[in-house]
This record gives structure tokens, C-alpha cells and sequence, in this order.
């Protein structure tokens, strides 16, 4: 038996999604940008997976640009929106949770004579909005916000924030990093107030290299990439068509059924955490009010304010990376929480500020789930997490 | 515009009678590196290996593996001249002058040997001829027979060869003349540059790398299969032998005191090691052990982990500095994948603080708290090895 449940690092990919990214790759090979009919069939595939995307955010078209993928349309939102408004101001916001493809460019932008403000989250990893609030200015230009955590699954809230802020200041850019968050909420920039919204491919069964970002229309933005003027301009470069194709193809199937596999994600979410809730040593991160289990176990009610695919357990006393290892060996995937795995990396910079220990962070898992897990997989990944716990936990480092 | 290479060897020609069994020895690591590269002719002669390169070869590729074979003292490129009359002689070495050292001011010196004695001027005549000639075409040439900045050296046998260029190469003896040995390799900076060292004397390897799932992950195996690799670039093919170590450390764990813990283990992997090596037929343990550089390389350490075989272990980085291991596994290319952090299983239970002083008598009495399961568990360690071809 096996069980795959490490889904927000990447998917599989669904047949349909094969046989488009096949047929791309392979029959229609065109240049988009070729005048001939090879062309015109290669652009159609961009077409459809512009619309499909256009149609599940319900923008334009013309509103998404296609990048390789969580990181580029990350440094594409961030330096292109710095740079195209920096007349405006010189100031950012974002937070202490952010993905480095976030974080990275918003240090690169403070080298380079931009003011960066960090703000911080609670235990559970949401948002202090109030102290968001109070960093800003009339210097600021852009408020960039994760979605959905990438390592405990907490959510922001991010159509409230927005419209707090462009009550007092319309022309401040609100960009998302919705990467975990596409295809899990019903995510609409028009309503939500988003100017900017990043997606990936390869976390909704699409290829790896295969990502978005979408710009409204009134939003200013500067390439990065410089070249044949591909994309409007935003993104030089031959489109990578199979991968877009993929993407699309991904997009098309994502929201079919949605509140059903949603649900299944969080009932299974819930088994999870409700199976390892009275295991001495355990702890759930991420989950909002008294951050524990009550007797019983924690309630539905409680797990539907975080994301239905990511959990993120503490086991005191074993390393995430033996603990990751050990279930490696009986088939079950799953990450270590902090973000690598050695003790020359870097801790994770969200459970950092969400005020974990050295100790805890050495000691979490990240299990993530997407809609084809099944209870059989949480069945069996529970049996063995809860055989290896036990006796990895007595053999530590004395 | 070389077609061929001399090749010059070290200790070697300081061999007595069963010095052809050391040129034999380097002639087929010579074949064995270039293998790969082409179809080149190599051949022993007089005192040198000599080797034909196949239209179109790499130059500097061809440099590169012939720079990896121990044995070699230095590597000539040589410039085949196919006529042996003295039109094409003069001619032919001219060129070679004039292609090679584009700026012409410098001292030089003519050598000259014969093979063919039937060509009808003697060496010396050679010599003293193709200066005359070479400063003629060249007249920013000087001569200086005591200390020349350049040797030209033309060799005249069915044809004639010309090099004056000395590569140098790694020396030491052809691999395959002196035994084999089983090198314990761990992954680190050190173990690979024993490895090398003691291959360095002409020594055939095996190795074998303790595993200990899940506390050490499968890219920790996998770095040291890259490192086997690249130490089996000097080395040769080699066994990677891959012991799962799991079970007998958690056992050591259970069983004895937490800081005699890895001095213990290191005991079991040398018994284990030995135990390899002698059923490959190995005639000595390599490890990187340099005293003092961490608490299970003490003087008192080492005593402890040696008297558990009788088979020599060699210690080739013994009292080398960390920086001038680092340098050589630098130079050797197994520097950035030893680095590479991945924990190996030394690591994953040591103790905060260690024995630093272990007491063997204390150390023996520990392990007697083993005696109910660690034969058996040795054994199944050793009939459950995984034995991986490198090179």
C-alpha cells in the first residue's frame, strides 16, 4: 500500500492532463507566434487555457499571463509591480509567512531602495490585521498576501483585508500568492478586491513548469523578461505550450464538483488530525482558537477555518526527516514542516513567527492532501504513523 | 594537431626484475581510462607507453583521464611527422615550433634519439643539424644546451615524433600492482581521500558504506555512490558494499551506556569490514581517521576501534590537517559532494557529550551486554549487504 500525501509540494498529473500536454507536445509542436497553420494550432491551445482560466477567476483573458510557474508569477507580481509604481511610493507590505519566491524579491526590492514591512502572525499562523493596518502609509504601493500557508494551511481572509484597505487607499496593488489556495476556494479577484494572484500548475494535477499570474487590467506592471514582446509584453518567451495546455486542461477539471471534494478533502483532514489527537507528544499547527484538541477530538467546525489540504503535525521527541524517512519505507510520502531537512538549512520562516521552538520545528511533518487522496491512504498512513511514532521516539539523541 | 601521447612513468622504472609486470600494469589502466573515449592505441616501449590517438579525439578529455592514472610521471603530447627524410624532418619540426610558441623568444635545445639505427644521421648530427635549421627559420631563437627554456625532442623511428611539452602526472604506481583493500567511506570529506591515497600506491579497492534507514535517507546513499564514483575515476572498478546498519545501532543503543555508543558502533563496522573484506580477498582496512579530529579519532578511540581486527587498517590521513584534506579532496573532486548535508550515521545518535578517553576494558565489558543477539545480528547484516558495481 501506498499513500502519496505530500500534494502541496507537487500532484500527479490526471490522464486528460497527459493526453493534452502529449498532444501538444507532440502533434501541434508550432512556434504560437508562427504565422502558418502549425502556429495558429499551437495558439489555439493558449486560447483555451486562457479562457479556462479566465472563466474559473472570472476575469478577461487578456488578464492572464502565463509564466513557468508559483515563482515567476511571484517575481513577476512583486518586482514588476515595484518598479512599474515606483513614482507612487516606495513602500511594501507583506508578511512573516510568505514563500521565499515572495520573500526573496521583497529583499532583493529593500537592497534596492524600497521599504519593506513584515507583519507578523498569530500561533496559528493568521494575520494580525490590525498591526497590517497600521503599517501602512501614503508611500504605500503594494500589500502582498499568502492565500493559503504552503506549510500549515492557515487562510487570510484576503477579500476583508482588502477592501479595509482600499477603503481609505484605492490605489494600493493587492497581490496573492494563491498557490495552495487555487483550486481549494472559489477565488474571484473582481469580488475579492485582488489586483494580482499567482497560481501554479503543478499543485492542481497540471504540469511542473506551468503557472499563471493574473494582472487586472488597470494594474501596472513592468516585465522582468525581456525579449520578443510575447504576452502582451509581460512575459518575453515562446509560450510553453504543452505545459499551458496542461494547465488548462487542469483548470477545466478543477471546479467540477467542487463542494464534494472539498468536503472529502476536510473530512479526511479531520480524520487525521482526530486519529493523532490523543497521542501524547502530538500537536496540530495551525488551527485557530485554543490550539488544541478538546476531548473528542477537534471539531469540523474548527478545521473549515484553515485550507482542506494541509496539516501540519509536531511529534516531540523524533526529527521530521527520520520520522519522513521511516514512512518513506512503508509508502507513505509526506514532508518534513520545517523547510528542509538539515541542520544546515534555514528553519521555516512561517513556523518561526508562528512562534514554534527550534525543537518543534526539527520535529514537524506536513501531510497534504489533494482530491484524489482516499480514506483508505489517511487509513493507512494514520496505522503507520501511529505504529513508527512509539519507537522512533525512543531512540533520540541523549 | 597531436596524434599521439608519450607517456613517462615514476617510481616504476626504479624496479628490478618483475618491472614488466608494473609497465603491463600501467599500460591496461592507460587502455582502461581511454577506453572510453575512443579507439587508442596503446603500446609499451623502451621505458615508456606510448599512444596513438584515433581521428578526431579530444585533446584536452584525452588529458583529463590519462592526468587520472597512477603510475604517470608526466604526459607529452607528440606531433607525428610521417617522413623521415630530412625535407620533411626540418619541415615537420619547424612547424611544430612555429604552431606551439607563438612568441618565439626564448632558449631551446634540440634532443634526438633513433630507433631505426639504419637512419643514416646519428643522433648527435640530428641535434646539431634541426638547431641550425630551427634557428635559421627562426632567427629570435637561442640556443642553450646547459638550461634550455625549451627541449625539443625528436624521436626518429618508422616515423619520426616531436614534443616538447611535459604534462604532469599524478604518480604513484599503476592500480592493480599492490593488492586490495577495503575502504571504509562514509560519505565525509576524509574517507574518500583515503580512499584515493592509499589506490595512490597502486592498490585495487572495495568499499563499504554503513546505511541506517530511515535515520539516514536514500540521498545520503546516493552521495555516497557519487563519491565512489569519482574515487573509482583513480581507483578503478570497485564493489560498494551498502550495510544496513539500522537494527545493530539501535540494538548498541538499548544495550550500552550513550557515550560509549559510538565508539561501540565504529568497533562493529570495523568487525563488519573486516569481515567483507576478507571474503573479497582485501589485504588491509582503509579508513580516514586523523587523530584528534573528532572525539572517536583520539589516540584512545583508535585503540579502542582497532583491536577488533587483526587485518592492517591503514590511515593514510592519520596526521593530516583538516585543510589539507580538504584541499586534496578539492584537487580530486569530492570535496562538493561531500558537503553535500546529508547526516551520516555516525552523527544521527552521538552523544552530547562522548568518551573522549574510552577505557578499552570498560568498553569490551559494555559490549558483553550484546552477546544475546550481535553475532547473528552481524551476520544478517553482512548476508543482506547490497553490493553496488561503481565504475
Amino acid at each position: 500500500m501506498e499513500a502519496y500525501l505530500d500534494n502541496s509540494a507537487t500532484t500527479s498529473i490526471t490522464e486528460s492532463v497527459r493526453d493534452k500536454v502529449i498532444k501538444a507536445l507532440y502533434e501541434d509542436y508550432g512556434n504560437p507566434s508562427s504565422l502558418h497553420r502549425l502556429g495558429v494550432a499551437a495558439e489555439a491551445y493558449i486560447k483555451e487555457a486562457a479562457l479556462a482560466l479566465a472563466g474559473s477567476l472570472k476575469v478577461e483573458p487578456r488578464e492572464i499571463v502565463f509564466t513557468s510557474g508559483g515563482t515567476e508569477s511571484n517575481n513577476l507580481a512583486i518586482m514588476g509591480a515595484a518598479y512599474a509604481n515606483r513614482r507612487r511610493g516606495r513602500h511594501i507590505i507583506s508578511t512573516a509567512i510568505e514563500h521565499p519566491s515572495v520573500h526573496e524579491p521583497l529583499m532583493h526590492l529593500k537592497d534596492n531602495g524600497f521599504d519593506i514591512s513584515l507583519a507578523p502572525v498569530d500561533g496559528a499562523g493568521r494575520l494580525k490585521k490590525e498591526e497590517l493596518y497600521n503599517l501602512i502609509r501614503e508611500e504605500t504601493i503594494l500589500v502582498s498576501i499568502m492565500y493559503v500557508n504552503n506549510e500549515v494551511g492557515s487562510v487570510q481572509d484576503i477579500a476583508e483585508i482588502s477592501s479595509r484597505i482600499k477603503e481609505r487607499y484605492s490605489d494600493i496593488i493587492i497581490h496573492t500568492d494563491a498557490v495552495q489556495a487555487f483550486g481549494k476556494y472559489r477565488i474571484y479577484p473582481k469580488r475579492d478586491g485582488i489586483d494580482l494572484l499567482t497560481l501554479s500548475g503543478h499543485k492542481i494535477h497540471a504540469p511542473k513548469g506551468s503557472g499563471a499570474l493574473y494582472i487586472a487590467d488597470r494594474v501596472k506592471v513592468n516585465p522582468i523578461m525581456f525579449g520578443g514582446g510575447h504576452q502582451r509584453g509581460f512575459r518575453s518567451g515562446t509560450e510553453n505550450v504543452p505545459a499551458i495546455a496542461g494547465l488548462g486542461q487542469a483548470v477545466k477539471e478543477l471546479y467540477t464538483d467542487f463542494e464534494e471534494k472539498i468536503s472529502r478533502m476536510y473530512k479526511l483532514k479531520l480524520m487525521m488530525l482526530n486519529g493523532l489527537a490523543g497521542v501524547d507528544g502530538v500537536t496540530a499547527n495551525g488551527l485557530p482558537g485554543d490550539y488544541g484538541a478538546r476531548d473528542g477530538g477537534y471539531s469540523m467546525e474548527l478545521v473549515k477555518k484553515t485550507a482542506p489540504h494541509i496539516i501540519s503535525l509536531t511529534f516531540d521527541g523524533v526529527k521530521s526527516e527520520v520520522f519522513l524517512h521511516a514512512l518513506e519505507d512503508k509508502g507513505v510520502y509526506v514532508s518534513s514542516g520545517s523547510a528542509c531537512s538539515s541542520h544546515h538549512s534555514e528553519p521555516s520562516a512561517t513556523l518561526t513567527a508562528m512562534g514554534l521552538s527550534k525543537e518543534k520545528m526539527d520535529s514537524t511533518l506536513r501531510i497534504s492532501l489533494s482530491d484524489r487522496t482516499t480514506e483508505k491512504e489517511i487509513e493507512y498512513a494514520l496505522e503507520q504513523i501511529s505504529n513508527l511514532y512509539p519507537v522512533l521516539k525512543r531512540y533520540t539523541r541523549k | 594537431m597531436f596524434r599521439a601521447f608519450l607517456i613517462k612513468y615514476a617510481e616504476i622504472g626504479l624496479k628490478g626484475n618483475n618491472r614488466y609486470l608494473f609497465e603491463n600494469a600501467l599500460r591496461d589502466r592507460v587502455k582502461d581510462a581511454l577506453k572510453v573515449l575512443g579507439a587508442f592505441s596503446v603500446s609499451k616501449e623502451q621505458g615508456r607507453i606510448f599512444v596513438e590517438c584515433p581521428e578526431g579525439y579530444d585533446y584536452e578529455e584525452t588529458v583529463e583521464a590519462l592526468k587520472c592514472v597512477f603510475g604517470i610521471s608526466s604526459i607529452c603530447p607528440v606531433v607525428v611527422i610521417d617522413g623521415t627524410d630530412w625535407d620533411s624532418l626540418e619541415k615537420g619540426v619547424g612547424d611544430y615550433v612555429e604552431a606551439m610558441y607563438p612568441d618565439r623568444h626564448f632558449t631551446f635545445k634540440v634532443e634526438a634519439k633513433r630507433a631505426d639505427k639504419q637512419y643514416p644521421l646519428t643522433s648527435p648530427d640530428i641535434c646539431a643539424k634541426m638547431g641550425a635549421c630551427l634557428l635559421r627559420r627562426f632567427p629570435e631563437l637561442k640556443v642553450d644546451v646547459h638550461n634550455p627554456d625549451v627541449r625539443i625532442t625528436v624521436e626518429v623511428r618508422t616515423r619520426a615524433y616531436v614534443y616538447s611539452v611535459n604534462i604532469p602526472g599524478l604518480g604513484g604506481m599503476p592500480v592493480g600492482t599492490n593488492g586490495k583493500a577495503m575502504l571504509l567511506l562514509s560519505g565525509g570529506i576524509d574517507s574518500p581521500v583515503a580512499g584515493y591515497m592509499i589506490s595512490k600506491r597502486g592498490v585495487s579497492m572495495e568499499a563499504v558504506y554503513f546505511h541506517a534507514p530511515p535515520y539516514t535517507s536514500e540521498r545520503a546513499k546516493q552521495k555516497v555512490i557519487d563519491l565512489a564514483s569519482q574515487i573509482s575515476r583513480y581507483a578503478g572498478p570497485m564493489k560498494l558494499f551498502i550495510v544496513n546498519f539500522t537494527d545493530i545501532q539501535l540494538y548498541i543503543y538499548d544495550k550500552c551506556p550513550h557515550e560509549e555508543l559510538t565508539i561501540i558502533m565504529r568497533r562493529y563496522m570495523m568487525r563488519i569490514a573486516e569481515r567483507l573484506a576478507e571474503k573479497e580477498g582485501c589485504l588491509g582496512l582503509v579508513t580516514g581517521e586523523s587523530i584528534g579530529q573528532v572525539a572517536s579519532q583520539t589516540m584512545h578511540s583508535l585503540a579502542a576501534t582497532n583491536e577488533v581486527c587483526t587485518m592492517p587498517v591503514y590511515r593514510p590521513l592519520i596526521a593530516f590537517d583538516k585543510k589539507d584534506i580538504v584541499e586534496i579532496a578539492e584537487r580530486i573532486k569530492t570535496f562538493e559532494t561531500s558537503i553535500q548535508p546529508y547526516e551520516d550515521c555516525c552523527t544521527i545518535f552521538v552523544a552530547r557529550h562522548p568518551v573522549i578517553r574510552p577505557d578499552i576494558r570498560i568498553i569490551r565489558k559494555s559490549e558483553k551486554k550484546l552477546a544475546d543477539r550481535i553475532d547473528e545480528m552481524v551476520e544478517e547484516a553482512i548476508r543482506t549487504s547490497e553490493v553496488i558495481d561503481i565504475g
